[in-house]
């Protein structure tokens, strides 16, 4: 037996998920394909979301779902009459999804359709707010969601989550007048954990903030394509 | 992040002939400022490897502090959830970080049978 060895290998632990984020990425930007990683826990309202945007979406842009679940394929069945290209992701007892789930969704995706007639591609991840925020799956941006009826200390209590969105959209918003509820204090617990990220209010049963948001993606897919 | 763990470990033993080695430590740095709690880390990776080339590892944590920046005077200061990660010198917002957030190997400890 030889005298103990220190191997100082300094290695991220996430390096194999980051390594193959990396090349989903590249496979989004040689389909010019913008990639949005769509967040929150579960309830938030993703799955409606995806329903107003899609439909939204479809007069300008072609648009593909990547839809991951734990256990059913429930949600991706009511995308799929949108008649848009879904793809369930079913993750099993994993809470998110990773780089190489998305990699699989989307060598699904391409056997349905040429991914270069797309615009963008949704990926709606696992209802959570801790685990979903550290896997990297090649998006170009992440969006989290914020209910309001999940209270204003969220961003605190889950401020990974927060920090790493690039916007955040604060739904049910049309449920204001009935809750003890201070969307300012929301909004200020939001700027602190993430003072860059943009914020969105909407509801998807007045369609209030929908212009926003659509706003919002036409521009990231439009500067995307330059 | 525990099968991360063990795939980045298979990962690092390909290329040192895993047959002739016994890992004895796996020293990590994990930020305070991740999604991960050390001892259930540690708890899922010890009945994870149990049986595996792993079984007889041990795994220990170096915690790392979280540390912002103020972007108004420049100091360094520990944010904390109560302020709203707000610096406590000028009342700003969380705007750099300057650690926290590793999530690491840093070393492993092995013999060679």
């Amino acid at each position: 037996m030889h005298l103990p060895i220190s191997d100082k290998i300094e290695l991220n632990i996430l390096h194999q998920n980051s390594h193959q984020a990396e090349k989903n990425k590249v496979k989004f930007n040689n389909y010019n394909l913008l990639c949005l990683n769509i967040m929150s826990s579960p309830g938030a309202g993703k799955t409606r979301l995806l329903e107003i945007t899609l439909e939204d979406l479809s007069t300008e842009f072609q648009s593909a779902v990547l839809e991951g679940d734990m256990t059913t394929n429930l949600d991706a069945a009511r995308l799929e009459k949108l008649n848009i290209p879904v793809v369930p992701i079913t993750t099993g007892r994993a809470c998110h999804l990773d780089a190489n789930m998305v990699s699989g969704g989307l060598k699904l995706l391409e056997k349905k359709i040429n991914p270069h007639i797309l615009d963008i591609l949704l990926v709606e991840n696992v209802g959570n707010l801790v685990c979903p925020a550290e896997f990297e799956i090649g998006e170009h941006f992440k969006v989290a969601l914020l209910s309001i009826t999940e209270g204003e200390d969220k961003p605190l209590k889950y401020p990974i989550m927060f920090r790493e969105a690039d916007l955040i959209l604060i739904t049910k918003v049309d449920l204001l007048p009935h809750l003890n509820f201070d969307i300012n204090e929301l909004k200020s617990n939001i700027s602190s954990t993430n003072p860059k990220a943009d914020i969105i209010e909407i509801s998807s049963i007045t369609k209030s903030g929908f212009d926003l948001w659509q706003k919002w993606i036409s521009k990231k897919i439009l500067k995307f394509k330059k | 992040m525990t099968k991360c763990l063990i795939l980045s470990m298979e990962e690092w033993a390909e290329k040192k002939n895993k047959e002739k080695i016994i890992v004895e430590k796996i020293n990590l740095k994990i930020g305070e400022f991740t999604c991960v709690e050390p001892i259930s880390l540690i708890n899922t990776f010890n009945a994870a490897v149990l049986g595996s080339w792993l079984d007889s590892s041990q795994i220990t944590i170096e915690t790392i502090p979280f540390e912002g920046k103020c972007s108004k005077c420049n100091r360094s200061y520990f944010p904390k959830k109560e302020n709203g990660y707000k610096s406590p010198c000028c009342n700003f917002n969380l705007e750099e970080i300057i650690s926290g957030r590793e999530l690491k190997i840093a070393s492993i400890d092995f013999k060679e049978k």
